[in-house]
C-alpha cells in the first residue's frame, strides 16, 4: 500500500493506507429497453450512490432484503459489471475504469464465492480442474505442481484428496460450497467477496461453511465483503455491517453498535423481524406494511419514507445523506 | 403455554399411527419415513423441524396423499383425521376433504400457483369444488378472502396473474386459497423460506391470526429454529425419516435432549451471544439408500454415540412429562427392538 495513488478521488475523506477496498458513489444503472427502436425508455437504479470501504483483514457484512442492489454492488466492485458512475478503489490504486490486461491483473487480487453451489460449478469438469483453472490461467505451471496446489487447497478447506477426480454432482450442497471456496482461494486473493454464501445450505452444514471461511480469513489474512439477507448470519461473520434499501446504504456501523442501537428505522424493523430461537423472548415487533418499491421509479427523497412510520413532510422531498451521527456509525435518515 | 395445560385431555383432531412411507428405488423399497407416530390436537401448531432429506415434507404429503404415484406409497400405519382413517379413504372421498378440512400451503409461492390463471379463478376453484356457490358469490367471497390475507386493493389483484405480484403477495394468496373453505387442519411446508426476513414477519403473524379467528389447527414445517420458537406450541424434531424428540416448544428450547436437536440449536448464530464458533454436526443426512439398517440412524454422525448406538435402534420413549426422546442415551427400560 506504499503506491501513493495519482487519483485521488475524494479531498474530504482522506484516503487511509490500511483500506483494502474504498468505494465512492457508486452506482450501476441496468438500462430498461422499450418501444419500437428498443431504446433506453429507463433506468433499474440497483446500485443509486453507495459509498463504503473495507479495512484489510475486515470482514464487512452487508444486508438487505432481496433486491436491494447487494449482489449487484458485489459484483461491480470485481468489475463484473461495469458501473454508471463512481469509483472504486482497490488495494490503493483506482479500478473504476481499468480494462484488458490491467484489469485481468486485479481479478487476481478478488475472487467471488457464489450463492448457489448446485449452479456455480462446471457438472462436466473435474473437481480438479475446477479449482485448478484459476491458476493455469494465471501462471505457467506444472500439471504435477497444479495438482500438487489443488491438493493442498482441497485439505484446507476440509475436503479428501480424492475429490480431485469426482465430478460436482456427487458431492452435498456443503462439500459443493466448499468446492467454491477452494477456487476462489486458489490465486491467494487479498479480498473475497461471498454472496450469500450460505443461504442454500442447512443449518448444521451452513456452520461448518461459516467456521470454515473463518478459519481460513486467519490463515490467508483475507478481507471479506461478506453478502446475505439473513442477520443473524452476518453478525456472526461481520466486523463492520452496512444495510441497504433500494440500492441506498441507509446505514453502517460497528456489528455491536448496529445491533444494539440501530438507528434508521429499517434497520430497526429488520432485526425485530428476525424470530428468535427462544420462545421465553417476547420481542417487540416493527411490522413493515407493503413491498420494496420499484427501483426503476424509486419514491423520492427517502426511498424508505412510503413504509416508514416515522416519515416526516421532510422525508418525501430531501433524500437524506449518510452522516456520522455516533463514532463509527453512520445513518442516512432526516430524524438524526 | 398456558393453551397447553387445557389441551391435554382434548380428543386429537389428527393422529398418525406408525405411518411408514416408502419409496420404490429400482425395485426396493426405501422408507423415508419411518415408523412416525404423533398427534395434532384441536387449535394447536405444531412443528417439525430437521434438515433437508430429513422426510418432513414426505411426512406431509403421506397425510395429505399426495405422493408421487407409482413411486412413493405409505406402505403402512393409519392417518386419523377428525375420527375417520384417511388411508381407507378412495380418491373420490379424498378429493372431498383435501382442500376443505385439510388444506396446504407449500414452500414456493412462484410455483404453486398457475401461471396462465388469474388470482381470482384459482381461488373460487377451490370454492366450487366444496361448496355449492354461484358465480357472483364466488367472486365475493375471493375479494373477501384476499381482503382477510392482507391484500390491498383486493378488486384489482383478483384479476391479476400470479407473475404479477411479489413473492410475500404470492403467498397471501396461496394461504387465502389454502383458507378458503376453513379448514380444521392447516399444513404448512416451509410457508415463508422463499421470502425475506421482514416479509416472513408479515406472514407469520397472518398465519398466527387466521389460526386463532378461525381455530385452526397447523402443522408447521421448517428448518428455522426461530419460526418455530415464535409459533409453535408443540415440536417434532426429526431426523432421517424418524421421530428423535417430541416435546412442548419451551422444554424443547429451554432443556432439549436428543444430541442432535442439542447440535441443531448448537448451529444457529445467536443474535445477543458472542460465539466465535459455532457448533456444527459433522457429515449429513444419510440418503434414503444408505439408511443405517439397525441402530440409531444419527450414531455415525453423534459426538456420544456409544457401541451400542450402532446396533441398537432406540425407541421414542417419554422420559419426562410430555417429552419424547429417542436415544439411548436416555433409555430407561431395556430396548425391545434390537438387531433385527
Amino acid at each position: 500500500m506504499s503506491k501513493v495513488s495519482i487519483h485521488k478521488i475524494n479531498e474530504n475523506v482522506p484516503s487511509q493506507s490500511e483500506n483494502l477496498l474504498e468505494i465512492l458513489n457508486l452506482k450501476t444503472y441496468y438500462p430498461v429497453k422499450g418501444g419500437f427502436f428498443k431504446r433506453t425508455v429507463g433506468n433499474v437504479k440497483a446500485v443509486d450512490n453507495i459509498s463504503f470501504d473495507i479495512k484489510k483483514g475486515e470482514t464487512l457484512g452487508l444486508v438487505g432484503e432481496s433486491g436491494c442492489g447487494k449482489s449487484t454492488a458485489g459484483r461491480t466492485i470485481l468489475r463484473l459489471l461495469k458501473p454508471t458512475d463512481g469509483h472504486i478503489r482497490f488495494d490503493g490504486k483506482d479500478i473504476t475504469k481499468v480494462s484488458g490486461k490491467s484489469l485481468r491483473e486485479i481479478r487476481k487480487d478478488m475472487q467471488m464465492v457464489f450463492q448457489d453451489p448446485y449452479a456455480s460449478l462446471n457438472p462436466m469438469q473435474m473437481i480438479g480442474d475446477i479449482i485448478a483453472e484459476p491458476i493455469y490461467n494465471f501462471s505457467k505451471k506444472s500439471k504435477a505442481e497444479l495438482k500438487i496446489e489443488v491438493m493442498d487447497l482441497l485439505d484446507k478447506v476440509g475436503l479428501p484428496q480424492d475429490a480431485y477426480y469426482k465430478y460436482a454432482h456427487e458431492f452435498s450442497g456443503g462439500q459443493r460450497q466448499r468446492i467454491g471456496i477452494a477456487r476462489s482461494l486458489a490465486l491467494r486473493p487479498k479480498l473475497i467477496i461471498a454472496d450469500e454464501p450460505v443461504s442454500a445450505l442447512d443449518v448444521s452444514v451452513q456452520s461448518q461453511v461459516l467456521n470454515l471461511l473463518k478459519d481460513l480469513q486467519k490463515e490467508f489474512e483475507l478481507t471479506f465483503l461478506f453478502i446475505a439477507h439473513d442477520l443473524s448470519v452476518v453478525k456472526h461473520m461481520s466486523d463492520r455491517i452496512g444495510v441497504m434499501y433500494l440500492g441506498n446504504m441507509v446505514e453502517i456501523a460497528d456489528k455491536d453498535s448496529l445491533y444494539a442501537e440501530p438507528l434508521h428505522p429499517y434497520t430497526q424493523a429488520l432485526i425485530s423481524a428476525i424470530p428468535s430461537p427462544d420462545p421465553r423472548v417476547k420481542k417487540e415487533r416493527i411490522i413493515l406494511k407493503g413491498d420494496v418499491p420499484s427501483p426503476i421509479n424509486p419514491p423520492s427523497g427517502c426511498p424508505f419514507h412510503p413504509r416508514c412510520s416515522m416519515a416526516m413532510e421532510e422525508c418525501s422531498r430531501s433524500k437524506p445523506v449518510l452522516k456520522e451521527v455516533k463514532p463509527s456509525h453512520r445513518v442516512a435518515c432526516h430524524l438524526y | 403455554m398456558s393453551t397447553k395445560k387445557s389441551l391435554r385431555n382434548e380428543a386429537p383432531l389428527l393422529e398418525v399411527k406408525n405411518l411408514q412411507t416408502a419409496f420404490d428405488i429400482e425395485g426396493t423399497d426405501y422408507n423415508a419415513v419411518d415408523n412416525v407416530s404423533f398427534k395434532v390436537k384441536p387449535r394447536q401448531i405444531v412443528g417439525v423441524v430437521g434438515e433437508s432429506g430429513c422426510g418432513k415434507s414426505v411426512m406431509s404429503l403421506s397425510i395429505m396423499k399426495l405422493l408421487p404415484k407409482g413411486i412413493g406409497k405409505v406402505k403402512s400405519g393409519e392417518i386419523i383425521f377428525d375420527g375417520i382413517n384417511l388411508e381407507k379413504m378412495s380418491e373420490a372421498q379424498i378429493n372431498k376433504i383435501r382442500g376443505k378440512d385439510v388444506s396446504m400451503i407449500f414452500q414456493e409461492p412462484m410455483t404453486s400457483l398457475n401461471p396462465v390463471f388469474t388470482i381470482g379463478y384459482q381461488l373460487q376453484e377451490v370454492l366450487f369444488n366444496h361448496l355449492k356457490i354461484s358465480k357472483q358469490e364466488a367472486r365475493r367471497k375471493a375479494i373477501a378472502l384476499l381482503k382477510s390475507v392482507g391484500i390491498s386493493r383486493p378488486e384489482k389483484i383478483v384479476d391479476e396473474y400470479p407473475h404479477q405480484l411479489s413473492g410475500g403477495m404470492r403467498q397471501r394468496v396461496m394461504i387465502a386459497i389454502a383458507i378458503a373453505c376453513q379448514p380444521k387442519l392447516l399444513i404448512a411446508d416451509e410457508p415463508t423460506t422463499a421470502l425475506d426476513v421482514t416479509v416472513q414477519a408479515q406472514i407469520l403473524e397472518l398465519l398466527k391470526e387466521i389460526q386463532e379467528v378461525n381455530d385452526m389447527s397447523v402443522i408447521l414445517i421448517t428448518h428455522d429454529l426461530g419460526v418455530v420458537a415464535e409459533m409453535c406450541d408443540e415440536v417434532i424434531v426429526m431426523y432421517a425419516g424418524k421421530i428423535v424428540e417430541h416435546t412442548d416448544v419451551d422444554t424443547l428450547f429451554h432443556n432439549p435432549k436428543h444430541p442432535y436437536t442439542r447440535l441443531l440449536m448448537g448451529a444457529i448464530p445467536k443474535m445477543d451471544e458472542k460465539e466465535e464458533r459455532l457448533s456444527s454436526i459433522q457429515g449429513i443426512v444419510p440418503s434414503l439408500i444408505n439408511m443405517p439398517k439397525v441402530g440409531c440412524r444419527f450414531a455415525h454422525r453423534c459426538p456420544q454415540a456409544m457401541p451400542e448406538c450402532f446396533t441398537v435402534t432406540p425407541l421414542l420413549e417419554e422420559v419426562e412429562q410430555d417429552h419424547e426422546v429417542a436415544c439411548l442415551l436416555f433409555e430407561t427400560s431395556i430396548p425391545r427392538e434390537g438387531v433385527k
